[in-house]
């Protein structure tokens, strides 16, 4: 079988070529480029200097987006989680018939554009919106309450953009607690809360995790809920890079936020793929 | 034994208004597209469809589907082709560092798209090269990359290895085992793939606007640039019209694929 030897690589030859020159050589660019000069005309200068890092921690400005990435990233998960966690548990114990239309029914916004779904909460919040429109109409106010840009927004987006694939990564653990064992807890005398507390949530709990990493990943490199729903006051790291290398053209200085954004995931996803393996993270993909 | 009956109602109370939550946004759009004022507001004056009539002559919008259309289009038919040669070896190989090189053709999900952007934005800089569509065109095949190699790997897994085996035996050459016994094996998950890589494509934003150039813009570059103004009914109506396209192409797909694999 010598043949099967190299026909592993050739065959995975044009993805890794792919990944190779598309991904691992661009992001060592950036890299590169995050230890370099900015020249006063514009241009990057080759250099090995730490300035650009030095200038981000330096001001409180740039820690102080990063530090509202984080916290956002954290609420967002918290609130995906306490949002996702009974619809899943509901898929799973329900035994309607409508259960496999709820499930898919969860999926679609997935299918719908993220940027029509972060803009069509301008039409919910605005001053115009729905949700002043209503509670004026019932006299619950008289003038319209500023709803809109503001990190409240931001967060709506946010999990409306977020909240199926913490579902869906919590069902797919829950789907596969054999039914048995909750049988057995219930004939030893538990109770049904009890068999949830004791058998149920310890079994989803690869699930819960897997979810509130993708979610935290996918939050702390947002670009758009910021932009579209927020204030001057809720730029977000995403947001910082982007208005670096496009608007500024600061290359070396994007690249440097970039490399700390990197970096910052990467400690989160090794602490993660340590203890848990990274692989549990795609399950719900696979289903 | 279910639980007590109010905490069962309770649960589905609870879903309903999650499903309300993410609903209720998308459902205003669909309604205020029909709003024949010039601002997408409560109290809606009427019923009209003005506003799909200007988006219909609207040639930026129209050349922008058009991009969209042939970029999803590509894009899935490459990554479906890299991908799976992958997942085939993946799946029916063992090899040093298969674990570390999955893990890697996976990494797209987990770097920030803004990151993504900025790197292959640097690199063909430093190529010396313009944007261009096929800078467009490799991003997207990158990005969409991982999601067709994970469900054309959980196909293939559960294709049982006997077939291949058996056309091995009786004297198939392995390209002619792939076409006449995996191939057709694994077409749904391959079309299925194809499908979330299209829409994927279709769909994304922020790395595109590290990419797309002035004439190659994309339906969301697009409605990201109207944003900037103000929310009109126009982009309602816009925004109605994708919602439309991105449930139909799914369900129309399923049914293709269901219709496909039966045959």
């Amino acid at each position: 079988m010598k043949e099967s030897r190299w026909r592993p690589w050739l065959l995975l030859s044009p993805s890794l070529t792919a990944i190779f020159f598309l991904l691992v050589v661009p992001v060592l660019f950036v890299v590169v480029y995050s230890f370099w000069l900015r020249a006063p005309t514009g241009a990057a200068i080759p250099a090995f200097q730490f300035g650009n890092y030095a200038r981000f921690f330096e001001d409180l400005f740039y820690p102080t987006i990063l530090f509202r990435t984080l916290r956002v990233s954290v609420i967002c998960v918290l609130l995906c989680l306490i949002m996702g966690y009974i619809p899943a548990y509901f898929f799973y114990r329900s035994t309607s018939r409508y259960r496999q239309a709820l499930i898919l029914l969860i999926m679609v916004p997935f299918w719908i554009s993220f940027i029509i779904r972060t803009m069509s909460w301008i039409n919910i919040l605005g001053a115009n919106g729905f949700l002043n429109y209503t509670l004026m109409r019932f006299g619950i106010i008289t003038e319209p309450l500023s709803l809109l840009y503001n990190e409240a927004a931001v967060l709506m987006g946010l999990i409306q953009y977020l909240l199926p694939f913490m579902i869906l990564n919590i069902y797919v653990s829950l789907e596969a607690i054999d039914k048995n064992l909750l049988e057995a807890a219930r004939s030893m005398g538990c109770n049904e809360w009890q068999a949830f507390r004791e058998v149920t949530l310890p079994l989803s709990l690869p699930g819960v995790s897997a979810g509130c990493l993708l979610v935290f990943v996918l939050t702390a490199g947002t670009y758009l809920p910021p932009m579209i729903l927020g204030g001057p006051g809720n730029e977000m790291i995403a947001n910082l890079i982007f208005n670096r290398v496009i608007g500024t053209l600061d290359w070396p200085f994007g690249s440097a936020i970039s490399v700390i954004l990197l970096l910052l995931l990467g400690c989160i996803v090794w602490t993660y793929n340590h203890y848990l393996g990274i692989n549990t993270l795609f399950k719900a993909f696979k289903s | 034994m279910k639980l007590p009956f109010s905490g069962w109602s309770l649960i589905r109370l609870y879903t309903i208004l999650v499903y309300l939550f993410m609903f209720l946004p998308i459902v205003v759009v669909i309604i205020l597209s029909f709003n024949p004022q010039q601002f997408a507001s409560f109290p809606m004056q009427g019923f009209s469809l003005k506003w799909y009539v200007q988006l219909a002559q609207n040639e930026a919008i129209l050349r922008a589907f058009k991009n969209s259309l042939v970029l999803g289009t590509l894009t899935a038919l490459i990554a479906s082709a890299i991908a799976v040669p992958a997942a085939m070896a993946f799946v029916r190989y063992s090899f040093r560092g298969k674990n570390t090189l999955n893990t890697l053709l996976l990494a797209p999900i987990m770097i920030p798209e803004v990151v993504l952007g900025v790197a292959l934005l640097l690199f063909i800089r430093w190529l010396q090269q313009p944007k261009s569509f096929a800078l467009l065109l490799a991003g997207h095949v990158i990005l969409t990359l991982p999601y067709v190699l994970l469900i054309v790997q959980a196909r293939m897994v559960s294709i049982k290895r006997v077939y291949e085996e058996a056309a091995l035996s009786l004297g198939a050459s392995p390209f002619q085992t792939f076409k006449e016994v995996t191939l057709p094996l694994l077409m749904p998950a391959v079309l299925a793939g194809m499908l979330f890589s299209f829409t994927i494509s279709f769909d994304d934003i922020t790395a595109t606007l590290f990419w797309a150039t002035a004439e190659h813009q994309t339906v969301p570059v697009r409605i990201f640039g109207m944003l900037r103004h103000s929310i009109s009914p126009e982009i309602n109506a816009l925004g109605t019209v994708m919602i439309v396209f991105t449930i139909m192409t799914p369900l129309l797909a399923g049914y293709c694929i269901r219709r496909f694999s039966k045959s």
